[in-house]
């Protein structure tokens, strides 16, 4: 029961917000995020922003990947 | 096709790991692993993760799709509703071909019955406004994920002082779930697939238990094809160095405390109390229903529902087996014969992400 | 300026004085030829005679008018594509109404446009037609029937048994346009997006794959059901097996994001503007350009290859690398959040 996408909060006034991703725009139920705030990327369910996604987490990850290709690329050398 | 910041494809991303995964294994017998969420058996069989894996290791889903766990009893619940001419049901468009003993929601509307697709749970409340004579009744089912969203509705509707609208309590947790499977028998898993958006609302704290108890690693995945890899090798490499611990490969949205607020919704409307699963029977606080102050939201409370009795399962139907991991849809003797996604029997098939559906479409019909 | 709220009246289907004003308002005057000026019962028509491609086709689409046409405008594309899919070169419509009792006689007049318009750009003229009215409640809203006649050149080679093991398969441009465009013109919802249906004619892209001069084994448009509906039908077909790759199938990334939200596959998304091509191997990237030089191909590409096994199955090659099977579509997507 997982479906939930990653957009960016292009609008927010209150406890409701207008999410975007790839030119769509959906309104967002902001009441279960703390703060949420403009240009915040958060992930979408069923019309509920459920979380705000930590950026650095997902820098991370992509460094990880380079890193990981970088060893491989050593391993066939 | 993507590149993203590091300048990789995601084939090129999936590869790396599925080199990792294929280095782990060798020191590896038959691997086992489960993945606990409907999304996520749709995500692995929709980007052919089971190509990708080595021979040793079986992926195998187990009660994690909410519309398969419902059971045949909630369905025609709804469908009394539905057939109610002052009642407007509103439910997700899942739930809408699920099997009821004798009909479905879909049937039902064909036969004239006011039932409404939403996108949103929220949606349920405009459609009360919109409709002041009727009474809107919202079928909610779901997970973790889902279910701060009902609540959050439920707060709504009395903060705008709407009355005709009331919810049909179908909410499960996973947690006690997982329990269950690994206190069976008959269970035989290495490793958990763990679900990443039940997970960002309860945290990745609140499965310790299943490795300081059971000693089964576990690893908290998103659905990403990258996500997906991630976890599997995460879970591999444990295998591999005897380690078991739960392994959050989803940090970007997953914390350790998950979301306090949408907990605390959770926590101000529902209460848990007992719940039947389809296939694993009832299990004690495992659902969801509203508090007493709530409960002229709850519609079994607002209506009559006690005359509404199921039909025993289908003769032969294995689903709850296949949902316990113990049997695969092709070793049930309807699959693909008398239980097809254009006529299904059970849920497994019914859910365009139940295992039966997913095998059924997704998997090449003359490998095993 | 006041609202323009001339309705249909069930006076205008009785086939009296009424229906003989709208007719001439309305239709005759917009799809101008002189057959149809005629108003005979029957038109006649010159066949040439060569061997004649004959089809048929029902209209129901809600709402009636979308983002990137309406009605009028799908009813005669999908007909003129259904004959240039075969080969031939449309010519005669038929169009057969049924209109509700308080239909707009605007929204009226604006379909007739449009279908005077793509009959203008698709060469084809509207040569015999009928009306009929029922009362409210009895349609919804307008349904549009249509038969289309067209001519087949002599030396025709198409054909789904021609296909074989090394043939390429190229598409005109991304999927499910259509499909989305009308999913947010319902606006159940609330999601918004600037998403065209791809409606159009295809003739004179089927014109210019045929013209290449390669050997082009088959031709099919991808409406409903999407292409892997096509995709699997070709596969049985020519019982051969189809391989796609999922990187190469174009998309807009707004139809990906819709289809993202609402858990749709866009690969079951309905299309009306969309052509699917099956050209042997040596001759592809020639039809590629041709189809690249053409108003609605601009867009085209290589998606995949025909290959031996499994015979009658669609695989994709996933953008992950994997491989999964892709099926026939089973009953229309309904949103999920699961």
């Amino acid at each position: 029961m997982c479906l939930a996408v990653p957009m960016k909060l292009i609008e927010v006034s209150g406890e409701s917000g207008v999410a975007e991703s790839g030119g769509v725009t959906v309104p967002v139920a902001l009441q279960l995020l703390d703060n949420p705030k403009e240009g915040d990327y958060v992930i979408v369910h069923a019309g509920f922003a459920i979380q705000t996604i930590d950026t650095e987490e997902a820098q991370e990850r992509l460094k990880l990947f380079a890193e990981m290709a970088e060893m491989a690329e050593d391993n066939d050398d | 096709m993507t590149t993203d910041a590091c300048g990789l494809k995601t084939s090129e991303k999936v590869d790396l790991l599925s080199r990792k995964i294929r280095e782990d294994c060798a020191r590896l017998g038959p691997v086992t692993l489960m993945e606990v969420c409907g999304t996520h058996t749709m995500a692995i069989h929709r980007h052919g993760i089971h190509s990708l894996l080595p021979q040793n290791v079986r992926l195998i889903s187990g009660p994690g799709c909410p519309v398969c766990v419902m059971p045949t009893q909630f369905m025609d619940e709804a469908i009394e509703l539905a057939r109610r001419p002052d009642v407007v049901v509103t439910t997700f468009g899942d739930m809408m071909r699920v099997p009821g003993s004798h009909s479905t929601l879909d049937a039902e509307r064909a036969s004239g019955a006011n039932v409404r697709l939403v996108y949103s749970a929220l949606d349920s409340l405009s459609v009360a406004e919109e409709s002041p004579e009727s009474q809107v009744v919202f079928l909610a089912v779901g997970f973790e994920t889902t279910a701060p969203t009902v609540a959050a509705t439920v707060l709504e509707a009395k903060r705008r002082g709407i009355d005709n609208f009331a919810i049909l309590p179908g909410n499960r947790l996973v947690p006690p779930a997982l329990r269950a499977l690994l206190d069976d028998d008959d269970v035989r898993v290495d490793g958990f697939m763990l679900p990443g958006h039940v997970s960002v609302i309860i945290g990745s704290d609140v499965y310790g238990f299943v490795a300081t108890e059971y000693h089964v690693p576990s690893a908290i995945a998103g659905f990403d094809p990258e996500d997906i890899m991630m976890a599997i090798s995460s879970l591999v490499e444990m295998l591999a160095a005897g380690r078991a611990e739960v392994a959050n490969c989803y940090r970007r949205v997953v914390r350790a405390d998950g979301n306090i607020k949408a907990r605390q919704a959770m926590d101000d409307v529902f209460e848990t109390s007992d719940g039947g699963w389809r296939g694993l029977g009832d299990m004690p606080g495992s659902a969801l229903v509203p508090r007493e102050k709530y409960k002229d939201c709850d519609a079994r409370a607002r209506f009559d529902l006690s005359e509404v009795r199921a039909a025993p399962d289908p003769p032969g139907c294995l689903c709850g087996s296949v949902l316990r991991g113990i049997v695969t849809p092709p070793e049930c003797p309807l699959f693909a014969k008398r239980c097809v996604p254009e006529s299904p029997i059970g849920p497994c098939m019914v859910s365009s992400e139940g295992t039966c559906a997913a095998y059924y479409k997704y998997r090449q019909r003359d490998d095993a | 300026m006041t609202p323009d709220d001339r309705k249909i009246r069930l006076g205008h289907g009785s086939g009296g004085k009424l229906t003989r004003a709208l007719v001439n308002e309305v239709f005759v005057d917009r799809l101008s030829n002189p057959m149809l000026a005629e108003l005979d019962d029957s038109a006649k028509l010159e066949s040439g005679g060569g061997r004649l491609a004959f089809t048929t086709d029902g209209f129901v689409v809600t709402p009636y008018i979308f983002p990137g046409g309406d009605i009028g405008k799908l009813s005669v594309c999908g007909t003129v594509n259904d004959l240039a899919v075969a080969g031939a070169e449309p010519k005669y419509l038929s169009y057969s109404l049924i209109i509700e009792e308080g239909f707009s006689l605007a929204d009226l007049e604006r379909i007739v446009d449009s279908t005077a318009s793509a009959c203008e750009e698709a060469g084809v003229k509207i040569v015999t037609g009928d009306t009929k009215v029922v009362a409210r409640g009895n349609a919804d809203g307008i349904f549009v029937t249509t038969a289309g006649v067209g001519v087949l050149p002599d030396n025709l080679s198409l054909g789904v048994r021609t296909i074989q093991p090394g043939d390429v398969v190229l598409i005109n441009g991304g999927i499910g346009e259509h499909a989305v465009s009308v999913l947010l013109a319902r606006n159940e919802f609330q999601v918004a997006a600037e998403v065209l249906s791809d409606c159009a004619p295809l003739n004179s892209l089927t014109c210019a794959v045929l013209k290449a001069g390669q050997q082009v084994r088959f031709m099919r448009d991808a409406t409903r059901g999407g292409l892997a509906t096509v995709l699997a039908e070709i596969a049985i077909g020519a019982d051969v097996a189809i391989e796609i790759d999922e990187d190469s199938v174009p998309i807009r990334p707004e139809v990906r994001s819709v289809c993202d939200l609402l858990g749709f596959d866009p690969l079951y998304l309905a299309n009306e503007g969309k052509l699917v091509v099956i050209v042997a191997q040596d001759g592809a990237e020639q039809v590629l350009s041709a189809m690249r030089a053409t108003k609605y191909g601009a867009e085209s590409a290589i998606i995949g290859r025909v290959i031996g096994k499994p015979q009658g199955k669609v695989l994709l090659r996933t953008e992950a690398g994997g491989t999964r099977v892709i099926d026939m579509l089973v009953a229309d997507q309904l949103p999920r959040i699961c």
